[in-house]
């Protein structure tokens, strides 16, 4: 009889199971904890919210994620929600890994505008949060040195700018005025750079048509920024491309560095160090207002997926605003709207990172969404390495022009 | 005539037995041969012959488009190279305007390369070198500057890494090859960087190399008693691949030795004698035995270190990504990242193709050179 029982309750749970259809998610972040647990616990809030569904996570280091889609989407293995880079996006989407999201209405009305991923007028991907760059300083040294603090109404123009890394340098009591970043070599070139190239009113590509770079990446805009750029370096204003990445980590912290452009992910361990001495800059503004760029991972739905329902659920599930807090709570991001950013105390009015919310919202562009995105991004990370490391400006724009242009050619303008 | 005819009617009786047993023979071995075979052509030839046919096309890593043949457009985008001369800028009189430092100036580039309707040849072209001839400037165009850039980095790589590291293994070679206490500790230390994964070895060297307080600085500075200038090894466009090629030399040094060391370890030690007896000195045993001995080991070593100095790629990746000012381009480098970073694995494979047919061709001349004169 026992037995018997016991056989109907494993049938029954059988049953239930099976039931339920299965999901699988793919995830970059392997090996960070605090990034696992959130979204494990996501994971399992969703499972028991429904029936219908039930989402299994496989996690990637983010080093080789990118290349784990390629290959399962040339084998035909991509899982059902997959977690895309936003500047990616557009390539994936176009490439045919990815299809519309398809959310209820007015679901992103609140978003970040860097939080949702759009390309051909469709929305691909969510992010749950987005990172915003500030210049790192400190109050204490500004006003010793006479330099005016900016504001997102007024931030520093070009001249200012330019004039307070000289008088900093001056001081003596910095190696270098300002740290770029540049032994973070990568997606942080343009990530973090091409913001300046477009506050000069340049750009990676022309982006009313997207299909050349010429006059936008070699123009006269261009040419002033990849001038500004080299003397930065002859100067010795700033530490160039053989930056110790050590330097990077902790060379503002330890007092190597009057200035730093860096991300909010930072910004603890520099509140820390310095407390309420320690500012959050909006970017200088060159001529074309301040600009940070915009967009990080993102959550969106294979193509291939043969339960794009259940997907989307899970998706809509994880943008309520409480995940977005708990993600923002674990990982210091900036929560992707309002209202979650008043449920987090960093982001909450009053809180620490507060600014970091208002920098994003205030300044942020996307880098091009093009599916060319993926080669620009190469060549312009080369070219401004190149110009930093004191190549001809003009000739290194024009030879990243060209480069651009023809990957845009080999594809027969990505579908513009 | 009387000859030939024996020896066709001798030969023609125990044919069937002896072609049998050929047959068997020749199928062992081709049995034997067959794991060898079959992996050489599943991972090496049938991927190169699939390279040589992506590069006649326009195939992308990922694209939706189909994929189109395009002929050599792959090849002429790589290769394509034109010289153009390059004249003073004049003022009214036509006498060459100078600048500030009373140099001639020249009109630039750009303006003959970039959307000139009279010189449509010109087009997208970029200065690779340049000379000064009398007032003129030469100047060497090419399409793909990195590419000839990465080209010339490889060749000067391996013409300087193939002497040296060979030099330095067969000294290594005849000094572990001495019958002495401890000396496998020595054969093993020298060994240990070929070990060790090229990837770690060149971490490490990064931190020798490091500009402001790597170990390379720290040791010169501490023997010119600080008379030495830290250098930014890897970060100057003059020294870093020259710093390459010397981490390089050091790490494939070890590996060669034991080639050579086996090669020592072939010629008999009657030889050796003989000479005393006949009373050569060192140097005359080391020239007229051990060298003589070792022709053979050494066309090995040549050709291998040769074929490896080619397929320069981890140093680059790991220590300095090409850079700076494409002072460290490589052509596996270039390889590699245009297929499979930029997605362009018909440019990749064309890149692969030119480097196999530079590579075969360089084999077959040190084979002929190195050939055994009878």
């Amino acid at each position: 009889m026992k037995k018997l029982l016991g056989l109907l309750t494993a049938l029954l749970i059988f049953t239930v199971a099976g039931a339920q259809t299965e999901l699988s998610m793919w995830y970059h972040g392997a090996g960070n904890a605090a990034e696992r647990d959130t979204l494990l616990m996501i994971i399992e809030d969703f499972n028991n919210s429904q029936s219908d569904w039930v989402i299994n996570l496989e996690e990637f280091p983010q080093e080789s994620y990118n290349e784990s889609i390629v290959a399962a989407a040339l084998s035909g293995n991509l899982p059902d929600i997959i977690d895309v880079d936003g500047p990616v996006m557009p390539n994936w989407a176009w490439s045919g890994y990815m299809q519309p999201l398809n959310l209820s209405e007015g679901a992103l009305d609140d978003f970040l505008p860097g939080a949702v991923g759009v390309w051909n007028g469709e929305v691909y991907s969510v992010g749950l949060w987005d990172a915003a760059i500030a210049m790192f300083a400190r109050r204490s040294v500004l006003e010793a040195n006479g330099i005016r603090i900016p504001t997102l109404e007024q931030p520093w123009t070009l001249e200012e700018f330019d004039a307070a890394l000289e008088t900093l340098q001056a001081s003596g009591e910095f190696e270098f005025a300002f740290d770029p970043g540049m032994a973070w070599t990568g997606e942080w070139y343009p990530y973090a750079f091409s913001p300046f190239l477009q506050s000069f009113g340049g750009d990676m590509i022309d982006r009313s048509t997207f299909l050349t770079a010429e006059g936008a990446l070699n123009g006269e805009e261009a040419l002033a920024f990849g001038n500004w750029w080299q003397s930065l370096f002859e100067r010795d204003l700033a530490p160039g491309t053989s930056q110790d990445g050590a330097d990077r980590e902790t060379g503002f912290i330890d007092g190597k560095y009057a200035l730093q452009w860096n991300g909010n992910w930072a910004a603890l361990a520099a509140l820390d160090a310095y407390g309420d001495d320690l500012l959050f800059l909006p970017a200088p503004d060159f001529g074309n207002g301040p600009i940070i760029g915009a967009a990080s991972w993102q959550f969106g739905v294979a193509a291939s997926s043969e339960n794009p329902e259940g997907a989307n659920a899970f998706i809509e599930f994880a943008i309520q605003d409480e995940y977005l807090a708990a993600f923002s709570q674990a990982t210091g991001l900036i929560p992707a709207t309002q209202s979650a950013a008043a449920i987090t105390p960093n982001y909450a009015a009053g809180g620490p990172l507060e600014v970091f919310f208002e920098l994003s919202n205030e300044q942020s562009l996307i880098r091009p969404p093009t599916p060319g995105y993926v080669v620009m991004a190469l060549v312009f990370e080369k070219a401004l390495a190149d110009i930093a490391n004191g190549a001809d400006v003009q000739d290194t724009l024009d030879a990243a022009v060209d480069e651009i242009n023809a990957d845009i050619e080999n594809n027969n303008g990505y579908g513009f | 005539m009387f000859d030939a005819r024996t020896k066709a009617t001798l030969s023609s009786a125990p044919k069937t037995s002896r072609g049998n047993r050929k047959n068997k023979e020749a199928f062992a071995g081709w049995l034997m041969a067959a794991p060898a075979i079959i992996l050489l052509l599943t991972f090496l030839i049938v991927p190169f012959i699939f390279a040589f046919g992506l590069s006649l096309t326009n195939q992308r890593l990922i694209s939706p488009n189909p994929t189109e043949y395009v002929g050599l457009r792959n090849y002429k985008r790589l290769l394509n190279v034109r010289f153009f001369t390059l004249k003073p800028l004049v003022d009214a009189e036509g006498n060459p305007v100078l600048d500030e430092e009373g140099q001639i100036s020249y009109p630039r580039l750009r303006n003959f390369t970039r959307n000139n309707p009279d010189y449509p040849q010109l087009n997208g072209l970029r200065e690779f070198k340049s000379w000064q001839v009398g007032k003129n400037r030469l100047v060497l165009l090419a399409s793909d500057a990195v590419f000839f850039r990465a080209l010339l980095n490889t060749i000067i790589f391996v013409i300087v890494v193939a002497p040296l590291q060979a030099g330095f293994a067969l000294l290594l070679a005849l000094l572990v090859n001495q019958r002495l206490r401890g000396v496998n500790v020595f054969r093993m230390i020298y060994f240990m960087p070929v070990v060790i994964s090229m990837v770690v070895v060149s971490m490490l060297w990064r931190f020798i190399y490091d500009g402001n307080d790597g170990l390379l600085n720290s040791l010169l500075s501490a023997v010119s008693f600080g008379a030495f200038q830290p250098v930014d090894w890897l970060g100057s466009p003059q020294t870093a691949l020259g710093s390459i090629i010397a981490m390089s030399v050091w790490q494939g040094v070890g590996f060669h030795m034991v080639i050579w060391l086996s090669g020592l370890q072939t010629i008999p030690f009657v030889l050796y004698e003989a000479a005393s007896i006949a009373g050569a000195n060192g140097w005359q045993k080391l020239r007229y035995v051990t060298w003589p001995g070792l022709r053979n080991t050494a066309v090995l070593i040549l050709i291998v270190i040769t074929m490896q100095s080619f397929s320069l790629y981890t140093q680059v990746q790991v220590m300095t990504r090409g850079g700076p000012l494409d002072s460290t381009q490589a052509i596996v480098f270039q390889a590699v990242q245009r297929g499979f970073e930029k997605q362009d694995i018909a440019g990749g494979s064309a890149i692969s193709v030119l480097l196999f047919l530079i590579v075969l061709f360089i084999s077959i001349m040190q084979s002929y050179l190195t050939r055994e004169k009878r």
